[in-house]
């Protein structure tokens, strides 16, 4: 698996699917809805962001509707990772699903907006890089590895499709 | 080795004799539910990537819930996008505002029990109200089943909520799950499954038992579930469908915890503006004035919520400056309000009938709200901007807090109304 390094930016609990991505918006495309992300609880945030940052969030992050636009969303908009002190299960499913990775570490509230992080999901761990200070995470079991490994659900389900892997 | 209802439904649709909490398989799907928001305009461009094409168009039920009726262009054009794949794939079950997708999975008895059922949707949940486990996914694992057929899981823990006693009068099902939201938090269910039992819920009919399964979504959980009993046995059978009660979980079955509650100490709650599990007392909700009252959704705009309104508004007009609107479930829900006279009383006091579907529930039909409105909702949901402008404040409560506070222009207890009523 990977080593994702990126700058933090903070969010707290519960970050709602209605604010990550508001229902309004849901008509459109993509990069249009990506303009909008985080406008719920912090507007401006896409123009803020620099492709491979890192979202650390409290607990519950993504509670909600099913909505996949919000972590396709927070992708677009350049987010590389997400860590979070729980996910909502369906977010969680559709994190994976979409190749962005989701990392349940226990202890987000002593990591800072603006610090450098070093998350490597393989050894389930997350390093505060101006720190030196290391965070246990949760660990991904393999079926679900496998398909963060393949770019997302549906490059996997070309692959079985095409009878590279069973 | 003993299982809960859960874990046996899961074994089963997995080929295994046994499965514990977290393990992780795959699992064969059988029956699966997406709607013209989630559905073909995400999934239709993927299918054509991969060169698949829907794994069984008997088993994929779709329907066409959120941008019913179509508000402009844009929604008009997604609708044609799901008839168009609907005709493509032959899909048999296809349903365009005929009501919303849970409450037609549940009143079609598209579910049985003892399926595993998947749906498009985090409100999918509510058909375990039917003994099947019922689990809400995002777009891309909707794909996967319907090109393969199969998913897969993480086995939840199961957790027993146990609802000794009687519902008190001018108490319903949301109040008793809005209680249990604000007692264990809107992640207090996280990842596991809220298996239902008590004397409370098997004097429950299936309507109300369904406000407990979908409000499942709103505590963070997998799934929610009630095994079949006789009720359950009643209503399959008014629709020409032979079932026996169970499955169960096993008597021995472990389960994480179990919530007790006493249905007769229950009270009318509401949820205050922006947290769902921010919950208090109708009573004491400070006498909050409103501009809209608003009977909609899955979760409350079903006859049984329409019924109950009506008992509030009977003889009653709305108080001036409140627009009450009430977007029934289905249009076989508005069907039974005009043939017993429920429908006449909404009118009479002033209701608004809005058509069938999500509507403003999800912040994307009729009747969205604009800054500084402030609303009480039968709905599940209220996080900032989800009806509308990120500006208004949405409440929600039961049928008879959101009628009672139409009528008093503010947030009271329904009791207030209805005693004065008898």
């Amino acid at each position: 698996m990977t080593v994702i390094q990126g700058n933090v930016w903070k969010f707290g609990d519960n970050i709602d699917t209605d604010v990550i991505v508001p229902g309004k918006y849901l008509i459109g495309d993509l990069p249009e809805i990506a303009a909008h992300v985080m406008e719920g609880v912090r507007p401006g945030f896409a123009d803020l962001v620099s492709t491979g940052d890192v979202i650390v969030g409290g607990k519950n992050f993504g509670t909600g509707s099913s909505r996949e636009m919000a972590p396709r969303a927070i992708q677009a908009a350049g987010i590389a990772a997400i860590v979070a002190q729980s996910f909502a299960r369906i977010f969680f499913r559709n994190c994976i699903n979409v190749g962005l990775v989701p990392i349940e570490c226990a202890t987000t509230g002593d990591i800072a907006e603006g610090q450098r992080v070093r998350i490597d999901t393989a050894a389930g761990e997350v390093v505060v890089v101006d720190t030196g200070a290391t965070h246990r995470a949760l660990g991904l079991p393999p079926e679900i590895g496998a398909i963060l490994e393949a770019g997302g659900l549906e490059p996997l389900l070309k692959q079985q499709i095409e009878g590279k892997i069973s | 080795m003993s299982m809960t209802l859960a874990e046996k439904i899961i074994a089963r649709a997995g080929g295994r004799d046994l499965v514990e909490p977290d393990d992780v398989l795959w699992v064969d799907v059988d029956l699966a539910m997406t709607h013209d928001s989630s559905g073909p305009r995400r999934i239709w461009p993927s299918l054509k990537e991969l060169g698949v094409g829907v794994w069984d168009p008997d088993k994929l039920i779709i329907v066409a819930d959120h941008f019913v009726p179509a508000q402009d262009v844009g929604s008009a054009r997604i609708l044609q996008t799901t008839r168009e794949f609907v005709e493509a794939y032959g899909i048999t079950r296809f349903h365009e505002a005929e009501g919303i997708s849970h409450t037609m999975m549940v009143e079609r008895a598209y579910v049985r029990p003892g399926m595993l059922y998947v749906g498009g949707d985090s409100h999918s949940l509510t058909a375990g109200v039917l003994g099947c486990l019922a689990i809400g996914v995002g777009s891309t694992d909707m794909l996967g089943i319907v090109a393969t057929g199969r998913t897969w899981l993480r086995v939840p823990r199961t957790i027993r909520v146990q609802i000794d006693g009687s519902m008190p009068t001018a108490v319903a099902a949301k109040d008793l799950i809005l209680t249990i939201i604000g007692d264990q938090g809107m992640d207090g269910g996280l990842y596991r499954v809220l298996e239902f039992g008590g004397d409370a819920i098997t004097e429950m009919d299936i309507q109300e038992r369904s406000v407990l399964t979908n409000m499942c979504a709103e505590i963070g959980a997998k799934s929610g579930i009630v095994p079949a009993d006789a009720t359950t046995v009643a209503y399959l059978a008014d629709r020409g469908i032979d079932v026996s009660e169970g499955p169960f979980s096993d008597p021995d079955a472990v389960f994480e915890a179990t919530w007790r509650y006493d249905a007769s100490e229950l009270l009318p709650v509401v949820a205050r503006p922006h947290k769902h599990d921010d919950v208090v007392p109708a009573g004491d909700a400070g006498y909050a004035p409103v501009t809209r009252a608003y009977i909609g959704a899955c979760t409350g705009a079903k006859h049984a919520d329409l019924v109950m309104a009506a008992q509030v508004l009977a003889g009653r007009t709305v108080a001036p400056g409140v627009l009450l609107q009430v977007a029934p479930a289905s249009r076989a829900t508005l069907q039974e309000a005009i043939e017993d006279g429920t429908a006449e009383t909404l009118m009479a006091a002033g209701a608004h009938i809005l058509s069938t579907g999500c509507g403003a529930c999800p912040g994307i039909g009729s009747g969205v709200l604009a800054p500084g409105e402030v609303c009480i909702s039968t709905t599940s949901r209220n996080a900032r901007g989800r009806m509308g402008s990120p500006e208004a404040e949405v409440w929600l409560g039961s049928p008879y807090s959101v009628a009672a506070a139409a009528i008093a222009g503010q947030i009271i207890d329904p009791r207030e109304l209805m005693a004065a009523s008898v």
